[in-house]
C-alpha cells in the first residue's frame, strides 16, 4: 500500500483488519458472476414497459388491442391487472395511501405522475417484438400542467400532484386543504432566538440541489416466473431480497410464503436498489403468459422512470461569538419526494447540524411532491444536501471570525454525551479524531500556491443503522466453514463477513466458504444498505461462530467423556483445561458425522449499537477565469470507521462515495424542459465523473472503536458522500470569491456568479 | 420480419457460426444468440464501456457493432482473457487491489485494460486515465483501477 492511504489503528487482529482477495473475486473478473440481466431459463420471454411522456397527465383510456395481436406477443397488462388499482378508499382503509402509492408506482391507474411513470407492459418472443408491441399500445392522455420546482410546488395554486391528499405534521396536525407538501416536521432544542442575539457574527444564506442519480452501471432487471401451482419465483438486481418478497406479496396480494426471491449479483445499487420497479410486472406478464419472463430498463428508463435523489431547497442561519463558538443555529429543508411522499428530509433535518455542538437549534423540514419520479434512497439520504447548506454557512462564520475552518470546527465538535437538536445523545464518535488527522494531514499542512486555485474542507455525518440480519454456519469435515447469509454483495461483503467469523472461530479467511441466498434459504435479512452490513450481518456471523464454537466444546466434551465446563476453545484449538487432550478445529471437524452428527450455527438478531460516522474531507481545486471549468488538483478524505473490517474495501467505499459527491458538486443534474421532461437522460448528457476527471483519492481511516460492536465496526458506506459538495464548494469560494449557493457549480453557473458579481 | 443472417467470425480463438437479425448489436448477440453474458449492458448507447470487446485488435463497444459485422473478424471477450493456466495478470491484479466493487463495469475495463498494456506495457497515471475514460465505474472513483493497471503493467513487464 502506498502512503495516499493510512489506517490509524487502535487494536489489531488476525484476520479482521486484513486485506485478503473477494471470495467471488474470480467470477467477476473473468465474466463469469451472474447478474439479473445474465440469467436465461428454458422458455423464457422478454419485457419491456410502456411510460408516460408526460410529467403530469390523466389516463383517460388504455387500449392494448393492437398490441395484443401482434405475433410473438404473449402478454400485455396494464394497472387494470393490479388488484389496488380498482379498490376504493372505504374497502383499503387506513392503508389507502401506501398500498395505493406502491401499486401505482408499478402501474399507473388513473394518472401519470412523471414522464417515465409506467403504463403498460407487455411479454414477447424477443425483446424487439416487445418494444414493437409497446409503440402499439393506444393511450388516451388528459396532459395537465407538471410542477417540478420544491418551491414552485408549495406555492398556493401550484398544479396538485395528489387532488385529496393532505398533510399531517410532525406534530399530528391535520391541514384541511390538500397540498403537495405531505409531511412537515420541526425539532428545536433551547431557545434559538435568544442564541441569535447572543451572536457575534450571523451568516444567512439559500441554497439549492438538483435532481441526481445514483447511476449505477447496472439497470434494474427482474425475471419472474409464477408457476401453475401458484408459487412466484423472482430474480433480479436488489439490494435486499426480502423487501422485494414482502412488497411483491403486497401488492399482488398473496402470501410472503408464495414469493421467492433470489437475489442476483448486483451491479451497484447506493440505495436506489431498495425500491424497486419491475418484479411484479414481471410476475403478472409470466401469470397471463404461463412462461417466465424478464423485464429490463434501459439506460433512459433507469433515469426517467427510478428514483433519483431529491432536489431541495434550504435555508441555513447560523452565529457564533468572538469565542469562537456557534451561539445558534436553524434550518429550514424542502425536499422533493418525487410523484409520492417520501423524501429523505427527516435524515436530512437530523444530519444537518449533527457534527455541531448546539445549545441553541431549530430545524424544520418539508416533504413536497413534485412531478418526476418518486425519489430512492442514494447514499446517506438528505445528508449531502444538508451539509452542502450547512458545511458553507460555518465555514463562512469562521471566515468573518478569522478562524482558521477546522479550528473552528474542532471548537464546536460534538464529541461523546453531546445531544443533538432533535433529542439523541452521542456515543464514542470519532468526529474530532477526524478533525484532528485533518489538521495533521500532509495535504492541509502543505500551503496552497498558483493564482485561481482554492482549498476547502467540510464535514459530514451519517447516523448508521442496525437492522435485522441472519446468518447460518455449517462446518464441513474438511474443517472448512459454509457461510449462508442474507446481505447482497454489493462491494465485498462477503469478505468482511467471512473475516469477521474467521477472527470469531480462530481460523483462515480461506476456510470460510460465504454464500448469499435466495429469501426460502435463509432467515431474514434487511437491505444492505444505511451502511450495515458489515456491521449488523458480520455480528450475525460473529455469533453463529459462536454457536459453532459452544458446540464445538461440547462435542469434545462428549468425546473425552468429561464435563463441557473443563473443556475450552481457543484460537480455533479445543482443549481440556487440565489434561492434555487438544483438537485442532480441523480434526473434530473430520470426526462431527461420526460422533454425534454435523454442527451448524445460526444466529438471527437485530443489533442496536451501531455507531454513527463521520468523514472529513480536503481538497484543493483550480476554476479557469475563461472557462469557468473547476477541476480537482488534489482530494483527501478522512473517515473513523470504527475497526476497518477490510481496509481496501473500506478505503474503496470512501474513495466511491467522495467521487460521487465531487460529481453532484460539479457536473451531474437532471435536466429538465418547460414541461417537465428530463433531456438528459443518457450517460453522454447526464455525465458522471471519469478517470479522466480526477485525481487520486488519498484515504485517512481513522479508527475510533465502536464499543456497540464486538470488533468495533462502524458502518462505512454513506458518510462519504456527505462532505464533497460542500468542500467543493467552499474550496471554489476561496478561488474565485465567490459563495456557490446552488448545485451543480457548473462552467456556466460560475461564470455567472463571475459576471454578476454575485 | 426480417430474415436471419448467417455469420461465421472467431470468437476468442475459436471459429463461431451464429444467426442473428440484421439490427441485432454484437452485444446482443454474444449475450442472447451465443450465450455469452461476460460482455455487459449499461447504456446500450456507447457511453459506458461495460460491453467492451475487441474487435480486430482494436477495443470497441459490442452495443455499437452489429453482429453481422462480425464476419470474418476476430472478436475477443472478457470471457477469452483467463486462460487454463489460470487469471491473467490484469485479473490478478485487479483482484489484489480491490479494484472492483459490484464489478458489472469489471468486464469492460479488463478488456480494455488488456488492450493498452499490450500496446503501451509502461503506460503511466495519466495516459491509463485517458484509455480508460471511456469506461465508467461507479462504485470505486477509478483510484483503485488506475492502481491495479499500474500494478498489472508492472507484473507484465516483469513477464
Amino acid at each position: 500500500m502506498t502512503t495516499a492511504n493510512q489506517v490509524l489503528s487502535e487494536v489489531e487482529y488476525d484476520v479482521v483488519g486484513k486485506r485478503p482477495v473477494r471470495p467471488d473475486g474470480v467470477d467477476k473478473v473473468t465474466g463469469r458472476a451472474q447478474y439479473g440481466a445474465d440469467l436465461n431459463l428454458t422458455g423464457l420471454l422478454q419485457g419491456r414497459v410502456l411510460r408516460s411522456p408526460h410529467a403530469h397527465a390523466r389516463i383517460r383510456s388504455v387500449d392494448t388491442s393492437k398490441a395484443e395481436a401482434l405475433d410473438g406477443v404473449r402478454a400485455v397488462i396494464t394497472a387494470a391487472d393490479l388488484p389496488f388499482a380498482s379498490m376504493s378508499k372505504d374497502e383499503l382503509g387506513g392503508d389507502y395511501n401506501r398500498f395505493k402509492f406502491l401499486s401505482d408506482n408499478f402501474l399507473a391507474s388513473n394518472k401519470a405522475l412523471y414522464r417515465g411513470h409506467a403504463i403498460a407492459a407487455v411479454a414477447a418472443d424477443n425483446a424487439h417484438i416487445a418494444e414493437a408491441a409497446l409503440a402499439l399500445i393506444e393511450v388516451d392522455y388528459e396532459v395537465l400542467e407538471p410542477v417540478i420546482d420544491v418551491r414552485a410546488a408549495m406555492q398556493d395554486g401550484a398544479p396538485l400532484l395528489h387532488d385529496d391528499l393532505v398533510h399531517t405534521s410532525a406534530m399530528g396536525e391535520v391541514s384541511e386543504k390538500p397540498s403537495n407538501v405531505a409531511s412537515y416536521m420541526k425539532f428545536e432544542k433551547g431557545d434559538a432566538a435568544a442564541g441569535f442575539a447572543q451572536a457575534n457574527v450571523i451568516v444567512e444564506r439559500e441554497f439549492t440541489t438538483a435532481s441526481v442519480h445514483q447511476g449505477y452501471i447496472e439497470p434494474h432487471n427482474a425475471t419472474a416466473h409464477w408457476r401453475a401451482d401458484g408459487q412466484i419465483n423472482v430474480w433480479c438486481s436488489t439490494q435486499g431480497a426480502f423487501v422485494v418478497r414482502a412488497n411483491t406479496a403486497d401488492v399482488l396480494r398473496v402470501d410472503v410464503s408464495d414469493v421467492r426471491v433470489t437475489p442476483m449479483e448486483i451491479g451497484g445499487g447506493f440505495g436506489g436498489k431498495v425500491s424497486f420497479y419491475l418484479e411484479p410486472v414481471a410476475a403478472l406478464l409470466s401469470s397471463k403468459a404461463g412462461a417466465p419472463v424478464k423485464v429490463l430498463m434501459s439506460r433512459t428508463e433507469v433515469f426517467e422512470g427510478s428514483g433519483p435523489a431529491p432536489g431541495s431547497w434550504m435555508r441555513v442561519k447560523m452565529g457564533a461569538n468572538r469565542a469562537g463558538k456557534i451561539t445558534a443555529a436553524e434550518i429550514e429543508l424542502a425536499f422533493e419526494a418525487g410523484a409520492y411522499p417520501g423524501s429523505p428530509v427527516m435524515q436530512g433535518a437530523t444530519c444537518a447540524f449533527a457534527c455541531y455542538e448546539l445549545e441553541n437549534g431549530a430545524v424544520e423540514g418539508y416533504d413536497v411532491m413534485v412531478n418526476k419520479p418518486k425519489t430512492s434512497a442514494y447514499r446517506a439520504p438528505g445528508s449531502p444536501q444538508a451539509a452542502f447548506g450547512v458545511e458553507q454557512v460555518v465555514d463562512e462564520v469562521a471566515q468573518k471570525l478569522g478562524v482558521d475552518p477546522v479550528e473552528f470546527r474542532l471548537n464546536n465538535a460534538v464529541t461523546e454525551g453531546s445531544r443533538k437538536v432533535e433529542g439523541p445523545v452521542f456515543q464514542k464518535i470519532g468526529l474530532v479524531e477526524c478533525l484532528e488527522a485533518a489538521q495533521n494531514h500532509d495535504h492541509y499542512r502543505t500551503p496552497l500556491s498558483g493564482p485561481n486555485r482554492g482549498r476547502g474542507i467540510a464535514a459530514g455525518f451519517w447516523m448508521n443503522r442496525g437492522f435485522h440480519s441472519s446468518v447460518n454456519m455449517t462446518v464441513n469435515p474438511d474443517g472448512t466453514v459454509n457461510l449462508i447469509e442474507g446481505s447482497v454483495d454489493i462491494g465485498g461483503s462477503r469478505a468482511s463477513i467471512a473475516q469477521q467469523a474467521a477472527e470469531t472461530l480462530g481460523i483462515g479467511y480461506d476456510e470460510i466458504k460465504p454464500q448469499v441466498v435466495d429469501t426460502d434459504s435463509i432467515g431474514f435479512t434487511m437491505v444492505t444498505g444505511g451502511s450495515r452490513t458489515t456491521f449488523a450481518t458480520g455480528w450475525a456471523a460473529i455469533l453463529a461462530s459462536e454457536d459453532i464454537k459452544t458446540q464445538m466444546v461440547e462435542r469434545a466434551a462428549s468425546i473425552w467423556d468429561v464435563p463441557a465446563e473443563d473443556v475450552e476453545y481457543d484460537s480455533g484449538v479445543i482443549s481440556h483445561k487440565s489434561e492434555e487432550l487438544s483438537f485442532t478445529f480441523k480434526e473434530l471437524a473430520r470426526q462431527l458425522y461420526t460422533t454425534g452428527g454435523g454442527i451448524t450455527g445460526t444466529a438471527s438478531l437485530d443489533p442496536t449499537g451501531e455507531g454513527n460516522s463521520f468523514g472529513v474531507h480536503v481538497v484543493d481545486v483550480e476554476v479557469d477565469p475563461d472557462t469557468g471549468k473547476t477541476e480537482i488538483l488534489r482530494y483527501t478524505a478522512i473517515q473513523d470507521a470504527g475497526k476497518a473490517v477490510h481496509p481496501s474495501y473500506v478505503e474503496g467505499q470512501i474513495q466511491g462515495g467522495a467521487v460521487q459527491g465531487i460529481g453532484w458538486a460539479l457536473n451531474e443534474e437532471y435536466y429538465f424542459g418547460n414541461n417537465g421532461q428530463m433531456m438528459n437522460s443518457s450517460f453522454l448528457d447526464y455525465r458522471m465523473p471519469t478517470s479522466l476527471d480526477l485525481p487520486m483519492i488519498d484515504t485517512v481511516i481513522v479508527e475510533v472503536a465502536n464499543p456497540g460492536h464486538p470488533y468495533g465496526v462502524r458502518g462505512v458506506g454513506e458518510v462519504p458522500i456527505v462532505p464533497p459538495l460542500a468542500a467543493i464548494a467552499n474550496a471554489v469560494e476561496q478561488a474565485t470569491g465567490k459563495r456557490m449557493t446552488a448545485l451543480p457549480i457548473t462552467p456556466g453557473s460560475v461564470l455567472e456568479a463571475e459576471w454578476n458579481g454575485g | 420480419m426480417p430474415g436471419l443472417v448467417h455469420v461465421t467470425t472467431t470468437i476468442n480463438g475459436n471459429q463461431t457460426d451464429f444467426l442473428c437479425e440484421p439490427r441485432q448489436s454484437l452485444l446482443e448477440c454474444l449475450r442472447d444468440v451465443v450465450g455469452m453474458t461476460g460482455s455487459k449492458e449499461g447504456c446500450n448507447d456507447g457511453n459506458c464501456g461495460a460491453c467492451t470487446v475487441n474487435m480486430d485488435g482494436r477495443i470497441v463497444c459490442s452495443c455499437l457493432v452489429l453482429g453481422v459485422e462480425a464476419q470474418g473478424a476476430e472478436v475477443n471477450t472478457i470471457e477469452g482473457v483467463a486462460s487454463a493456466e489460470g487469471l491473467h495478470p490484469i485479473q490478478q491484479s485487479f483482484l489484489e487491489n480491490a479494484a472492483l466493487q459490484c464489478g458489472i463495469c469489471t468486464p469492460g475495463f479488463i478488456v480494455a485494460t488488456k488492450a493498452l498494456l499490450e500496446a503501451e506495457p509502461d503506460a503511466d497515471e495519466a495516459r491509463i486515465r485517458h484509455w480508460l475514460a471511456g469506461n465508467l465505474c461507479r462504485c470505486t472513483g477509478y483510484d483503485k483501477i488506475v492502481r491495479a493497471v499500474l500494478d498489472a503493467g508492472e507484473r507484465m513487464r516483469a513477464g
